[in-house]
């Protein structure tokens, strides 16, 4: 420890003013503050301190994704071994194939060891490539406006991968992720400006962008030819019954995108965003009151031609991606509602929306991620709003 | 010289209507889908804001002040009456695909703006010219994006395939984005970031 930090300090010199690597002081700050805890703390009488500073909070959201990721890798593999077992193949195809072979590794869906390498496999290439390339581009910005290197991306970047489906080209993973960085968060002044959540600015994008290889049924299960739609869409398209059981929903063995199938995981990672304090229960809380009162409503109104309307609420908790939207992404500092009693509007229009889209909207088996960039949208109105009312009521008290 | 030199130039970069003053948004998002439809859009604005300018500048004596947005628009729907003509008579596919996007020059903001703010009170010869120096500032825009959102979109410019489509046989992959409107919003974003950029605005304080 002790040799490290006489390291840092030793560098530290060619970062300043006048120093040779001036221009690149940001990596220097990112990788110094990211070790330990930052030199130059709040002094005097006023303050509030608390250990939990802005990157240890990040830290805390990575660690509160991990249950999410485990999932993420174990049903992908599942998915894709499933799938290969049922076509009667030994392998997988293409260079995964060559490493689980290599690994001795089969495709036996059984396996749990199996199914995670196999999720590894295709997970991990797009992380490393949104890790890349939206680190890039946060240098860049870093570096040309000279503030700092924020850990929001640390949170970005795992959240992105999650809410991509496996078959994602890589390419699209770096054009998406170089999307949000600069459309979504830089554009607006860099962390904490954004009126946006990068992760889903960039999901979005994508959809829009290529359609073909995001949404559909050819892309949730990872293996070629095998079109697997989500449960959710195949409601949507065919009217048909419910392919999944709602335990298998609840726990994430249905095929989606990579991280948010398991609403177990997310419940987890809840828990853990609730205890340290850092996620706003009031927004949890009013996101799943909004779908369920919209949700029994539709119940309510009931259709002859369109079964989702007869969803429960029950069931558009553990479908597609309301959970994981409901934990990591509603409820994000930046872009959520600031005030308290916005923060229930805040969730509850998301909450609604959701459903309404998912429901009533033909063209969009899922609404959550829509839902939440709506949301965005509305937060500092619903903040204004707030505020103002609570000027207006002092001014009262007061004269 | 010097003087008209600025008229013209002013509003092409500088003070461009589109991505200076914000102005015609709405029709630099809905026909700028393909580069033809960009262009054909452009020259119907310069010839309609060149001449309205020069109209109403040379009877801007004459006008009572009460009533000079009647004449103001009556001035500029005549005009763009003739131009929605002739790009039915000489180019009737561009004008299927226009659609009201012509008729709607009316509204345009650019032309309004113009007339009350620079034809009412200057010569013509320079209103006309202010009107040119709009018009292209306009269609510089509007080209830019149609290009890109062309090039992107489909692969394509004014028809011709440039960037060959996976579905073709090539390696490109369109990106459904740039068909739709709100990808131009993203574009003119950028260009009024580039301009900003290049030439910062005197910030105001508060």
């Amino acid at each position: 420890m002790k040799t490290l930090r006489k390291f840092l300090d030793s560098q530290e010199k060619h970062f300043h003013q006048g120093g040779a690597l001036e221009r690149l002081y940001p990596l220097y700050e990112a990788a110094d503050t990211l070790l330990f805890s930052a030199g130059n703390v709040t002094r005097g009488l006023t303050h509030l301190r608390d250990a939990l500073d802005l990157k240890r909070t990040m830290t805390w959201v990575v660690i509160a994704l991990v249950p999410t990721v485990i999932m993420a890798l174990y049903n992908t593999g599942l998915q894709a071994n499933g799938a290969l077992s049922a076509l009667g193949k030994g392998g997988a195809e293409g260079w995964r194939g060559a490493v689980l072979s290599l690994l001795g590794i089969g495709v036996d869906p059984a396996s749990l060891v199996g199914n995670m390498v196999h999720g590894a496999l295709y997970f991990f290439p797009v992380y490393l490539v949104t890790v890349a390339v939206g680190g890039f581009w946060e240098v860049i910005f870093a570096c040309v406006r000279r503030h700092e290197i924020h850990e929001g991306f640390f949170v970005t970047s795992l959240l992105f991968p999650l809410i991509l489906p496996p078959t994602i080209p890589l390419w699209q993973v770096a054009l998406g992720i170089s999307f949000g960085v600069v459309f979504g968060k830089e554009v607006f002044g860099g962390v904490g400006m954004n009126i946006f959540n990068p992760a889903l600015v960039a999901r979005a994008f994508l959809f829009f962008a290529y359609p073909g290889q995001i949404s559909g049924d050819k892309v949730w299960v990872a293996v070629d030819g095998v079109s697997t739609a989500t449960p959710l869409a195949r409601l949507a398209d065919t009217g048909g019954a419910m392919t999944a059981s709602w335990w298998d929903a609840f726990i994430g063995l249905i095929p989606g995108s990579m991280g948010e199938t398991s609403t177990l995981a997310c419940l987890l990672g809840a828990a853990i965003l609730l205890g340290t304090g850092i996620a706003s229960w009031r927004t949890m809380v009013s996101v799943l009151v909004g779908m369920t009162s919209l949700a029994l409503l539709f119940n309510a109104i009931g259709s002859a031609t369109n079964p989702l309307f007869a969803l429960s609420p029950l069931w558009h908790l553990v479908l597609g991606g309301f959970a994981f939207g409901a934990v990591y992404m509603a409820t994000d500092p930046v872009s959520s509602a600031l005030t308290n009693q916005g923060k229930y509007l805040y969730g509850f229009l998301i909450g609604a929306m959701a459903v309404m889209i998912r429901v009533v909207n033909p063209a969009f088996p899922e609404g959550m991620m829509l839902a939440i960039l709506f949301g965005n949208l509305f937060a500092a109105i619903i903040d204004r709003f707030f505020i103002n009312a609570n000027i207006k009521r002092r001014l009262l008290r007061n004269v | 010289m010097n003087k008209l030199k600025k008229v013209f130039w002013e509003p092409v970069f500088n003070n461009n209507p589109i991505i200076g003053q914000i102005l015609g948004i709405c029709s630099a998002l809905a026909v700028t889908s393909k580069l033809e439809t960009s262009m054909v859009m452009s020259l119907a604005v310069i010839f309609v804001i060149a001449f309205s300018n020069l109209s109403i500048s040379l009877i801007r004596k004459h006008i009572p002040g009460s009533i000079r947005i009647l004449i103001e628009m009556t001035i500029i729907a005549s005009l763009v009456i003739i131009a929605d003509q002739l790009i039915k008579a000489f180019a009737y596919d561009v004008s299927k695909q226009l659609s009201v996007y012509v008729g709607l020059i009316i509204t345009n903001c650019i032309l309004m703006g113009r007339a009350e703010a620079f034809a009412l009170k200057e010569p013509p010869l320079k209103s006309f010219l202010d009107g040119i120096g709009n018009g292209i500032g306009y269609s510089l825009v509007l080209l830019i994006v149609g290009f890109t959102r062309e090039l992107l979109g489909s692969g394509k410019v004014l028809g011709y395939s440039i960037l060959r489509l996976e579905t073709e046989g090539g390696w490109y992959v369109p990106n459904g984005l740039f068909l739709l409107a709100p990808s131009a919003f993203v574009l003119i974003g950028v260009l009024i970031w580039l301009l900003r950029t290049w030439k910062p605005k005197p910030v105001q304080e508060d």
